[in-house]
């Protein structure tokens, strides 16, 4: 008879960004990395291990690396471990009762400056090297 | 239509019994100025008597009103038509969310009030002692114990913003350890720290700030639960120096 109850199976409804506010879009943005950063450390352990599989392996991978495409997700990976690792200051700093009256503010200044540290990266990575 | 009235469409969340629940359309001329609740009562009392929605005091008082209006948790007796939609708009009215349907509108809030009885949440605090995260307003020095009401008021939609109550059943929730908050800095009663140091308790927050955003009283739980670990925190210490057991 009874529904509309909490379940476990609802967790992909945290990804709903509509009718909430900034706290939820920091938690789901945080998700969002979180997932981003894990597949990525899986793939990198991976290529590491073509180390082992002799120097043609390790050219041929180094020569993917340089393509456009790989440095694109390098670039995304750095934006997402940015804006994880700035969410997660300001979720430490407000979980303790500091700055908790501006926690919106402190989620646009962080993802500000989590942008502007992409921004520069992506310069030195496309337009420097 | 009236000069300055609106036309909008009620889209009412409809569930009896076993039955699979569904939205019916009750087109309604309104008054813009009109709270939303007023049209409900209208639906209820010209349109269709089997409609099942909890009231009482018409002016946010009781909590017994709260519901999602258009996605959001609203009290629907002080919230205006005109907050929430257009002329020719639709305002999707659904019961609250984390909450078992009884019947339409209707939850159940059973677990809620024990989780708050549990919290030993209070129905007065004295203003001297209140921690409110604001200036209370002056009071005459005249010596008296001044009260004021306990500002929850026991709605829920606390509860139902939270996305981690939609997850998990046995989170105790944004109410129950706002009430434990409050408890606990006037009364020091140490019972309740133990209560809430646990993984459904004051550690299963992730800080989405959805109940602070909802809530209609002030209340400011998010702000509570932050302040509660510090309490919990500063406990676990002195007891490690045997300060307090
Ligand atoms: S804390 Fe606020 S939103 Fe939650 S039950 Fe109390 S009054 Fe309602
Ligand atoms: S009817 Fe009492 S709070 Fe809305």
């Amino acid at each position: 008879m009874k529904n509309n109850q909490p379940a476990p199976g609802k967790a992909l409804r945290w990804f709903d960004p509509r009718h909430r506010q900034p706290g939820t879009w920091a938690f789901i943005l945080n998700r969002i990395t979180a997932l981003g950063l894990t597949l990525y450390l899986a793939l990198h352990l991976i290529m590491l291990g073509k180390l082992a599989q002799g120097p043609d392996a390790y050219d041929t991978f180094i020569a993917l690396a340089k393509t456009p495409w790989i440095k694109v997700g390098e670039l995304l990976v750095i934006s997402a471990g940015l804006i994880h690792g700035l969410n997660g200051i300001r979720i430490a700093l407000t979980s303790f009762g500091i700055g908790v009256t501006v926690q919106r503010q402190l989620f646009w200044g962080f993802l500000t400056l989590a942008l502007l540290g992409t921004v520069i990266f992506g310069y030195f990575m496309f337009f420097v090297h | 239509m009236t000069e300055g009235h609106w036309h909008v469409t009620f889209c009412i969340y409809r569930k009896k019994g076993d039955q699979p629940p569904f939205y019916q359309d009750f087109p309604l001329e309104v008054d813009p100025d009109e709270y939303v609740l007023d049209g409900i009562e209208r639906i209820w009392a010209f349109h269709d008597r089997s409609l099942t929605f909890r009231h009482a005091c018409h002016h946010s008082t009781c909590g017994a009103c709260g519901m999602l209006v258009n996605g959001v948790e609203k009290l629907t007796c002080i919230t205006p038509i005109r907050a929430v939609t257009k002329n020719g708009g639709t305002i999707r009215v659904e019961p609250l969310r984390n909450f078992p349907v009884l019947s339409d509108l209707v939850v159940d809030m059973a677990e809620f009030y024990l989780r708050m009885e549990q919290a030993h949440a209070l129905q007065v605090v004295p203003v001297a002692q209140s921690t409110l995260p604001y200036e209370p307003p002056p009071f005459p020095d005249d010596g008296l114990p001044h009260q004021r009401l306990n500002d929850c008021i026991e709605c829920g939609m606390c509860v139902s913003a939270c996305p981690i109550a939609l997850t998990a059943s046995s989170y105790q929730g944004p109410a129950a350890l706002a009430a434990t908050q409050q408890t606990y800095s006037l009364t020091g009663e140490k019972s309740l720290l133990s209560l809430v140091d646990c993984a459904d308790g004051v550690w299963r927050c992730h800080s989405g700030f959805e109940c602070t955003a909802v809530c209609p009283s002030n209340v400011d739980p998010a702000w509570r639960i932050m302040e509660l670990r510090r309490q919990v925190i500063r406990h676990r210490i002195q007891r490690i120096f045997h300060q307090d057991r």
